[in-house]
């Protein structure tokens, strides 16, 4: 099973070279910290930068200048600021290659629900709705089950939706898996020391598994 | 002789500013939140407001301040976690909130700057942000029909102006500032530093100075950090 470190470092596989990505608040957050070398990526903070950098040192640090957390952060070299009207305009605009999220619920068509537990829990779906409805690729970072120990990969969200058909792959703890376009979660990789049958028990909408599972690699 | 938009302070800024009103604030969190014009609506004590705003600020700061006095009536924002009075208020029913995705947000902003009375978007799309709203098809994509705010007052915050309202910001307090100084019917500034005419570089200017009605130097600005978080 993977902590929420590992399951950062294997969504950091997923990053294109020369790409713009946005993360989430939580373990989407902590995918920054394991991009290779190799790789140039520049992030979005959809409150209006492009070129995140780190958390600031004491010094550096800026009331005017945190990311959609509302942390205090930095920017790199390169950097560019703008604002929210540009900034949801260029994820609108598809300029955005990647987006990584958290969820509560993923349906097995790729519908989220994320923002939203009915008479719980207020806080408002933030740019979330957004950036599920423009992104051209979603990856969501989550854990299998929720608290309950009840799956959160379903054939349907049973919580109020935050976008539709729009997330293209799922990394738990447990697994790397793909939602296919005509519908299903496809079992791509398990993660270390964990069995196809303990995910199928984690997953309650339609699981496709084909052939050997492999391993998930860390370099 | 120049356009000269400057008033003395909060309090003359926000002079005619009415119970009932719609008020758009700026900033994101508490980064770039008009803080003079904040605590001089909690002096006055004008109540039944709706506020326009991406936030409502922290339980003793921001807008959390004129919760705290029932001054809101009602709250258009798209993230409201942060504040407990908010949260209170919004449970028991004494506050009526209206919780939209960020981008729309800026979008109805910017059509009521641009003069455009909606915008498509898709964000919301087959969730409960839809209900009710006209949904158009575009190149096979569904887009929602969402309308232009109309405000009586924006009230935001630049880093720097001059007095004919021309607006410089900072950082990442640029955020729905701009927007919304072009969206009010009548928009009030206050920045951090007022200049005279010619001290600021054209080729800067975020905001000209035409949507600006009222503009004055802020003071004891406290700029306070929601989550301070440090480099390990």
């Amino acid at each position: 099973m993977l902590d929420k470190e590992a399951i950062a470092k294997r969504i950091a596989k997923e990053i294109q070279h020369n790409s713009y990505v946005n993360l989430g608040i939580g373990i989407p957050t902590l995918v920054a910290n394991y991009i290779p070398k190799n790789i140039a990526v520049c992030f979005q903070s959809e409150n209006g930068l492009l070129g995140m950098g780190p958390f600031p040192t004491e010094a550096e640090v800026d009331a005017d200048l945190i990311n959609a957390g509302k942390q205090t952060i930095t920017m790199l070299p390169g950097a560019s600021l703008f604002d929210s009207a540009m900034s949801f305009g260029m994820i609108h605009a598809q300029k955005i290659d990647l987006t990584i999220l958290g969820a509560m619920e993923v349906s097995e068509n790729g519908d989220i629900a994320n923002w939203k537990i009915p008479g719980k829990m207020v806080k408002g779906m933030g740019g979330a709705m957004d950036l599920v409805a423009s992104a051209k690729n979603i990856i969501v970072a989550m854990q299998h089950v929720n608290k309950d120990g009840e799956s959160k990969l379903l054939p349907n969200c049973t919580l109020p939706l935050t976008g539709i058909r729009c997330v293209k792959k799922i990394v738990t703890e447990l697994a790397v898996l793909a939602v296919l376009p005509e519908g299903g979660f496809k079992l791509l990789e398990r993660a270390p020391g964990v069995s196809v049958d303990t995910i199928k028990k984690a997953t309650l909408g339609k699981l496709i598994i084909e052939g050997e599972i492999p391993e998930m690699a860390f370099d | 002789m120049m356009i000269n938009k400057e008033v003395k302070n909060a309090e003359e800024a926000i002079v005619d500013i009415k119970d009932g009103q719609t008020i758009m604030l700026g900033g994101f969190g508490l980064c770039g939140i008009p803080e003079n014009c904040i605590a001089a609506l909690v002096k006055k004590g004008v109540t039944n407001l709706t506020c326009i705003s991406n936030n409502a600020g922290v339980d003793d700061f921001g807008i959390g301040l004129m919760l705290q006095q029932r001054q809101v009536k009602k709250m258009i924002a798209s993230y409201v976690g942060e504040n407990a009075e908010f949260e209170r208020q919004l449970l028991s029913g004494e506050l009526d909130v209206e919780l939209i995705p960020q981008g729309t947000l800026a979008f109805r902003c910017m059509a009521a700057g641009y003069g455009m009375p909606a915008i498509f978007t898709p964000a919301g799309i087959g969730t409960e942000v839809a209900i009710g709203k006209e949904v158009r098809n575009f190149n096979g994509k569904d887009y929602l029909l969402e309308t232009a705010f109309n405000a009586d007052f924006a009230i935001v915050k630049a880093w720097k102006g001059d007095i004919t309202g021309n607006l410089i910001f900072k950082g990442t307090s640029r955020n729905f500032n701009t927007m919304m100084a072009m969206a009010g019917k009548i928009t009030i500034a206050e920045v951090e530093e007022l200049v005279e005419p010619g001290e600021l570089d054209p080729n800067q200017i975020h905001v000209p100075g035409v949507y600006i009605h009222r503009i004055f130097q802020g003071s004891n600005y406290e700029k306070r950090i929601e989550k301070k978080t440090i480099s390990k």
